[in-house]
């Protein structure tokens, strides 16, 4: 059994015992006056491939950098298959760096791009064009072993830039924005590409991106990070159905919002919302009565309906006319306005033909459970 | 009014272009073209055609190129004695090989000392490099020849250097450096330095940060660094600048006039020699070709190499 079946199947970060592989502790970066890292703390599990997620500016590159060992933390601590990297220098740091522009050596062939890391280690001539051989048929860019990167294709490039960062068998590889210059259809067939990789080589990644699907696709973990802080670190899937906070929420997919006070307690949270009325959400523990809570509701979530569905309990149910309506084939996405004036924004998977679908200016009701709706404390 | 008739003068430009098949392509590399033709090609004729001609004593002090003899019949006077001279009189070949042996070292160490400073520019933060290039420059706004002289302040018996040294107890006796080789030397790297140091700033500001880290990232030290990465990826720049030091030193004149001794031979003096001091313009003009020639072939090699490395 590879390590990488152990991270994505074991879930070691669901383990209290289980002993992680990079421990970042309080973490943090200033430039002068700007602090891009803020008192980070993360451990990292053998395996995984971790995505730091954020828009630009959030700190995530200047996280990696540390790691890699380009800058030099302000305080904290970064210990890496336990051994503490401080005042360690890139050059004998047991991780390698697949760059966001690739930095491919311009002067070098693929081959000598990919021998280099190997031939600063003093192996051989022979063993490391033996070596470099095999990687480039992993990475399936043997026919182009004596170009020059200048005439390779972005994809190409993309591919020697992995070979070069893997080739020394790092214990951690860091990428940077990896598909960032990849246009859309080689970027999906990328990254399944990069995870096929990574579950070969069993070898622990962390990721930088800024696309969210890029993160829900790749990753075993997501951190997601903004002003330099963390904001919340879960599987994909808790993510996205168990953000921790509106701007998690928000930033991951679409999401309605609605403000309120808590009501009622109990497995079903009882939210006023006051115009809009008492809606009702799945509960969480400690809440208070009369505490100032958001609720968040995917669009996917919501169903239309022009007849009134029949009251059934735990169901919120919301009059409103169709003000928009996105056909994109697969689904349809509409926005329906609500008593209130506000919008709310609703998608349907248009899994039947149907005849007569719903259309501008119609009067509708949308209804959801109360499972669908998530309370936010922050 | 003037617009309208500057129109009109360019559009009936563009027709009598276009009746004589030239297009403005053309019109626009014709003007460096004939520049070159009139102020290179031109002069280089003349000095071709005054080389295979005697010296006589007239004005011009060389023999016409034909004559016609006493049957009437044309005779065209060529020789190649003077070229034959250069080769007999070991005065010009060690003149020669002198020259080439100053220009090489003078700028091996423009070069030693200019990639250091180029490469301290490049990498200091943006706003300094103006002001570090400024001062590269700035030698450039007195004049060379007064550059000169104060090295030869410096330099003097009773000089600076000297003066400093003795007064630090440093040495006994004055060094002897004015009217030496290590003086030339001195000189032309001192002059030539910008000119190395100019081209390899260009080169170096462009050298992406990410390769760098990348090398580290792989494993390679700073300095190990510097010699697989840096160092191939500056050659263009090591080239660029070697010839703008290698081809005015070579010939240069004034520096060995001024700061050489009698025994610094270098081929700008035998040149000067020729033409003034024995008004000898035909082998003054081959000694000239010779060194053209001497000039030009590295450069043809250096374009060859390099054109076979952009080839790769």
């Amino acid at each position: 059994m590879s390590e990488a079946e152990l991270a994505a199947d074991a879930k070691p970060w669901r383990d209290s015992a289980a002993k992680p592989f990079i421990s970042i502790r309080k973490l943090t970066k200033r430039f002068g006056d700007f602090t891009a890292v803020n008192d980070v703390s993360l451990d990292i599990y053998r395996g995984e491939l971790f995505c730091l997620l954020g828009g630009s500016g959030c700190g995530k590159s200047t996280l990696l950098r540390m790691l890699a060992g380009f800058e030099v933390p302000t305080s904290g601590q970064i210990l890496i298959d336990g051994g503490d990297m401080s005042g360690v220098p890139a050059d004998k740091r047991p991780t390698n760096m697949m760059f966001q522009s690739y930095a491919l050596f311009p002067h070098m062939s693929v081959e000598k791009n990919v021998a280099y890391g190997l031939l600063r280690e003093g192996k051989s001539r022979a063993e490391a064009y033996a070596r470099v051989a095999e990687m480039l048929k992993l990475v399936k860019l043997e026919p182009l072993a004596r170009r020059k990167p200048h005439q390779l294709s972005g994809g190409q490039r993309q591919r020697v830039a992995l070979a070069r960062a893997l080739i020394k068998q790092p214990k951690l590889l860091l990428l940077d924005e990896p598909l960032g210059a990849l246009d859309k259809k080689l970027r999906e067939e990328t990254q399944f590409e990069l995870i096929r990789i990574q579950e070969t080589l069993g070898v622990t990644f962390i990721v930088v991106t800024h696309d969210q699907d890029e993160a829900m696709t790749l990753a075993t973990r997501i951190g997601v990070m903004n002003e330099g802080v963390i904001r919340q670190v879960g599987e994909p899937r808790e993510i996205y159905e168990e953000p921790n906070s509106r701007f998690v929420s928000d930033f991951i997919g679409s999401v309605n919002m609605f403000e309120g006070q808590v009501k009622d307690t109990g497995a079903v949270a009882r939210v006023d919302t006051g115009d809009l009325g008492v809606m009702q959400a799945l509960g969480r523990e400690g809440l208070t009565e009369g505490q100032q809570v958001w609720l968040a509701l995917r669009p996917e979530r919501v169903s239309l309906s022009r007849a009134e569905p029949a009251a059934t309990p735990g169901m919120n149910t919301l009059p409103g006319v169709v003000e928009d309506v996105g056909y994109m084939g697969h689904m349809s996405h509409f926005r329906v306005r609500l008593a209130n004036g506000r919008m709310l924004r609703v998608t349907l998977s248009n899994r039947l033909r149907d005849e007569d679908p719903l259309s501008w200016d119609e009067a509708v009701f949308a209804s959801w459970p109360a499972s669908a709706m998530r309370v936010l404390t922050e | 009014m003037s617009a309208l008739s500057d129109n009109a003068l360019w559009r009936g430009t563009a027709r009598v272009m276009g009746v004589l098949g030239i297009r403005g392509r053309t019109l626009v590399i014709a003007i460096p073209m004939l520049w070159l033709l009139v102020f290179f090609l031109v002069p280089f004729l003349v000095l071709g055609r005054i080389s295979l001609a005697e010296a006589i004593i007239a004005r011009p002090p060389y023999s016409p190129l034909w004559e016609r003899g006493p049957d009437g019949a044309l005779h065209i006077i060529a020789t190649l004695d003077n070229y034959r001279f250069l080769l007999e009189d070991a005065l010009y070949r060690n003149a020669y090989l002198s020259s080439i042996r100053i220009a090489v070292v003078s700028t091996a160490f423009a070069l030693l000392i200019g990639y250091p400073i180029a490469y301290y520019i490049a990498r200091s933060p943006e706003p300094r490099r103006s002001i570090l290039l400024l001062l590269v420059i700035l030698p450039f706004w007195t004049s060379f020849l007064l550059r000169v002289y104060a090295w030869m302040g410096f330099l003097r018996r009773e000089g600076v250097i000297n003066n400093t040294l003795m007064g630090l107890g440093v040495i006994d006796e004055p060094l002897v450096m004015m009217q030496t080789d290590f003086a030339v030397y001195i000189g032309i790297v001192y002059t030539y330095l910008p000119f190395m140091i100019l081209p390899l700033y260009a080169n170096l500001v462009k050298l992406d940060d990410a390769l760098l880290e990348a090398a580290g990232d792989l494993g390679a030290s700073p300095t190990v660094t510097f010699f697989t990465v840096t160092l191939p990826l500056s050659l263009p720049g090591i080239v660029a600048g070697s010839m703008l030091v290698f081809i005015p030193a070579i010939g240069e004149y004034v520096i060995p006039a001024l700061l050489g001794g009698p025994d610094t031979l270098m081929i700008g003096r035998v040149l000067w020699d020729e033409f003034f001091s024995s008004r000898d313009w035909p082998v003054a003009s081959a000694v000239a070709i010779v060194m053209l020639f001497l000039v030009v072939a590295p450069i043809m090699w250096l374009q060859s190499v390099q054109n076979r490395r952009e080839l790769d």
